[in-house]
């Protein structure tokens, strides 16, 4: 059966999983410059306006952050603990922690979606009046804010889509584990740069007052 | 663990009838045979299919972008504006860049000589990620209809940039959609790179240690490095400015207290890479040309290959030379001109190193050759005149004159696209399995240099003159100058139609080629041409360096 998974370029498994694993590893390096053009941004905003970044970071949800911080964490650990049960073949716990990991993910996206309405009754969300805001600069920080959460939000969403998936497959038996376990540990990755990313947003935008 | 066989189905070399990796004949006899239907080249996971895709629909875009420039120089023709409006103008001009930059330059030599010889020169049987690879052209391609779309809308005016606030707030072409098109072929670039890394690491077989690697394997992997790091930045700063533009979410809006000199930093910042991008992958061609048709190794092997590595490196932190009359800090741009001095130092290694290993070689002036001879000079020609405008007090002179256009396009142009026809006559025979006209190639290739400088040398003496890029309107002193441009552009566009008619020519004519017709080293000439499907029959076991050519033509009095 493991003859079977060795696709067309491979001379054995094991260079086709470390393959894998190194490709996984040049993706997450892109998608980490990706948000650091938005990072930088933040950086030379936050230099130029010290005080309306400040003043702007202070309307935000600072707790409704942290629970979410805290979410992501422990749903992380939850994909840790799927990866190690994976190397040891135990299917069942695998897919049982990987959909645990998914909820998180999914409760994750619900409490930020209710963080983005009452910022938007608030009026500091940019789309609406954003009345409440008193200085352009703030604007323009809720602006950064919208863009850089919602481009992490949109790789939360597809990480839980994948995790469901993948936990599906497994709870499913159409994947089996012997073979998938270079699958559980790829996106055992990526869910993790989804955290790390989110674990850096966090004081950036929210704590940074 | 005992020594397994490196492949499941160890193919057996003495017996005649075994066809080792081979499932087909046809796939035996080679990689061309194997399936004439349409859906056997759209679906191909083929390293070497997937370069010729890549190869038809790069020479498509190269010919759209050039048209663009033909009507520029055709309007140049004159002081006043009389072939296009001045909004026509700016399209134009924005077309060409956008075209050249994205559809052409950066995919040219990886994705077609890169995806091509990659494999084969490690000894693969086929890069890291097939499907991806393929997944690359569909990406390329669909950015590429966006571009084509952006075209026949009506265009877009702000030039290849992008600067803001034009491009998020006044300009009224398709800014949004040509945005998308070079945010869509960022991820072909992005696989492309990831998948040639990978490959290099884990694929190499036996023996093909790193310090035998070919040098353009080594320029290949420097170029992935730009590609996967440099352009997320870009997509980026591309989405923000879609960001603006459509939902008003102002980030570099100086009304809002953004700074439209951070879209600059953030555009450049991918957009000097970029250049590499381009420039890398000619540097190892020419280094493959110049070690063939000198019959050496090359000279100082190591510095050549670390030169690649060091002007990826030293690349990422030059971009700030764009903007010396921006506004940015005088410290800030004072350490951007260091370092982008610093820049040529590993290019000058190179032209070092390529003529001493020329010195007493036994050269043969086949068209490859006067291909890399052609890189040779206008590269050096481009790179001092880049030492020019590093400086801080000249560039304040020449900046955003015909001088940078100039610049830039000896080194894209005239040393990438030079290149580009260089491997293209030197690894044609192993492409198509057939043999051109070694004659129309020298024609083809002292026509594309004498047609290039007639076009760009003129532009200098334009720049340091005075003329502004990017205007139609000039000064009537200018005209002399312009018309010689314009007249060297026109034998420059015969040149580069040239070898599109013997290459055409040989496909059906031409003789058939011997697996190695230049006598060069390296894997890719063990193979038949064109080679199997599975490139190696029998995985190969390398022994020597990637230049060994024996010390019998070394010495000569």
């Amino acid at each position: 059966m493991t003859e079977g998974m060795l696709r067309e370029p491979y001379a054995t498994l094991h260079q086709q999983h470390q393959a894998a694993r190194l490709g996984m590893h040049l993706f997450l390096a892109s998608e980490v410059m990706l948000f650091g053009g938005l990072f930088a941004v933040v950086m030379v905003m936050r230099i130029l306006h010290p005080h309306e970044v400040v003043a702007a970071s202070e309307r935000l949800h600072m707790w409704l952050g942290a629970a979410n911080t805290a979410i992501l964490l422990t749903s992380s650990l939850l994909v840790a603990i799927a990866v190690e049960v994976a190397r040891e073949t135990r299917r069942r716990a695998t897919y049982r922690y990987l959909a645990g990991a998914a909820l998180l993910g999914l409760l994750f996206l619900a409490l930020k979606a209710f963080e983005y309405g009452s910022e938007y009754e608030e009026g500091i969300l940019p789309g609406g009046s954003a009345a409440a805001l008193s200085n352009p600069v703030q604007h323009q920080f809720m602006n950064v804010y919208l863009v850089a959460t919602g481009l992490h939000a949109v790789h939360v969403t597809i990480g839980v889509l994948l995790l469901a998936g993948l936990a599906g497959g497994l709870a499913a038996a159409s994947l089996t584990l012997p073979k998938r376990i270079p699958l559980v540990e790829n996106l055992g990755l990526y869910w993790h740069l989804v955290d790390v990313i989110w674990i850096f947003l966090y004081p950036t935008l929210y704590l940074a007052r | 663990m005992t020594h397994a066989p490196a492949h499941p189905i160890a193919p057996n070399p003495r017996n005649l009838d075994d066809r080792g990796l081979s499932e087909t004949p046809a796939q035996h006899a080679s990689y061309l045979r194997d399936g004439y239907t349409l859906r056997s080249w759209l679906l191909t996971t083929d390293h070497k299919r997937v370069a010729l895709l890549y190869l038809a629909s790069v020479t498509m875009f190269f010919f759209v972008g050039g048209a663009a420039a033909a009507l520029m120089r055709f309007d140049l023709l004159t002081p006043e504006a009389d072939l296009l409006t001045n909004e026509g103008y700016n399209r134009a001009f924005t077309l060409h860049g956008v075209i050249m930059v994205w559809f052409f330059l950066i995919p040219s030599i990886p994705n077609t000589f890169g995806n091509f010889l990659l494999p084969l020169m490690i000894g693969a049987r086929d890069l890291a990620f097939p499907r991806l690879n393929l997944l690359s052209w569909y990406v390329y391609m669909l950015g590429g209809l966006f571009t084509l779309f952006v075209l026949v809308a009506g265009g877009v005016d702000t030039g290849w940039t992008f600067y803001t606030p034009l491009s998020s707030m006044f300009a009224h072409g398709h800014v949004i959609l040509a945005a998308t098109a070079v945010f869509v072929v960022g991820f072909s670039s992005i696989m492309t790179g990831l998948n040639f890394i990978v490959t290099v690491h884990k694929l190499r077989c036996p023996g093909m240690t790193w310090g035998r690697l070919p040098l353009f394997v080594w320029s290949m992997y420097a170029t992935s490095l730009i590609l996967v790091l440099a352009t997320p930045v870009l997509s980026v700063a591309l989405a923000l400015i879609a960001a603006e533009r459509l939902f008003g979410l102002g980030i570099f809006d100086p009304a809002l207290g953004g700074d439209p000199l951070l879209y600059q930093h953030l555009f450049w910042f991918y957009s000097h890479p970029a250049v590499y991008i381009m420039v890398l992958p000619a540097l190892g061609v020419v280094s493959e040309l110049v070690a063939a048709a000198a019959r050496k190794p090359v000279f100082g092997y190591r510095f050549v290959a670390g030169s690649s590595l060091a002007i990826a490196a030293v690349g990422f932190l030059v971009w700030g030379h764009h903007m010396f009359v921006a506004g940015q800090s005088m410290y800030a741009s004072a350490v951007f001109s260091f370092l982008s001095l610093v820049v040529a130092v590993p290019s000058g290694i190179k032209v070092y190193n390529w003529t001493a290993t020329l010195y007493k070689g036994d050269i043969s002036l086949d068209p490859p050759f006067l291909f890399a001879m052609c890189f040779i000079c206008l590269f050096v020609l481009g790179g001092l005149t880049g030492l020019v405008l590093a400086m801080l007090a000249i560039d304040v002179h020449v900046h955003d004159t015909y001088f940078v256009v100039a610049h830039f396009h000896y080194i894209m142009v005239g040393g990438t696209v030079a290149a580009y026809f260089g491997a293209l006559h030197y690894w044609w025979p192993k492409i198509v399995g057939r043999m051109y006209s070694l004659a129309w190639g020298r024609v083809g290739a002292l026509l594309i240099f004498f047609g290039f400088n007639l076009t760009f040398f003129p532009q200098f003496i334009l720049g340091y003159l005075g003329m502004r890029r990017r205007i139609h309107v000039y000064a009537p002193d200018f005209q002399v100058l312009n018309v010689l441009s314009s007249a060297g552009s026109s034998i420059l566009a015969a040149a580069y139609l040239l070898p599109l008619l013997y290459l055409f020519w040989s496909l059906r004519r031409g003789a058939p080629a011997p697996p190695n017709p230049w006598g060069a080293t390296g894997l890719e000439w063990t193979v038949p041409s064109p080679p199997p499907k599975h490139n190696f029959e029998v995985p190969p076991v390398v022994t020597r360096g990637a230049y060994d050519y024996g010390s019998r033509h070394e010495g000569r009095s």
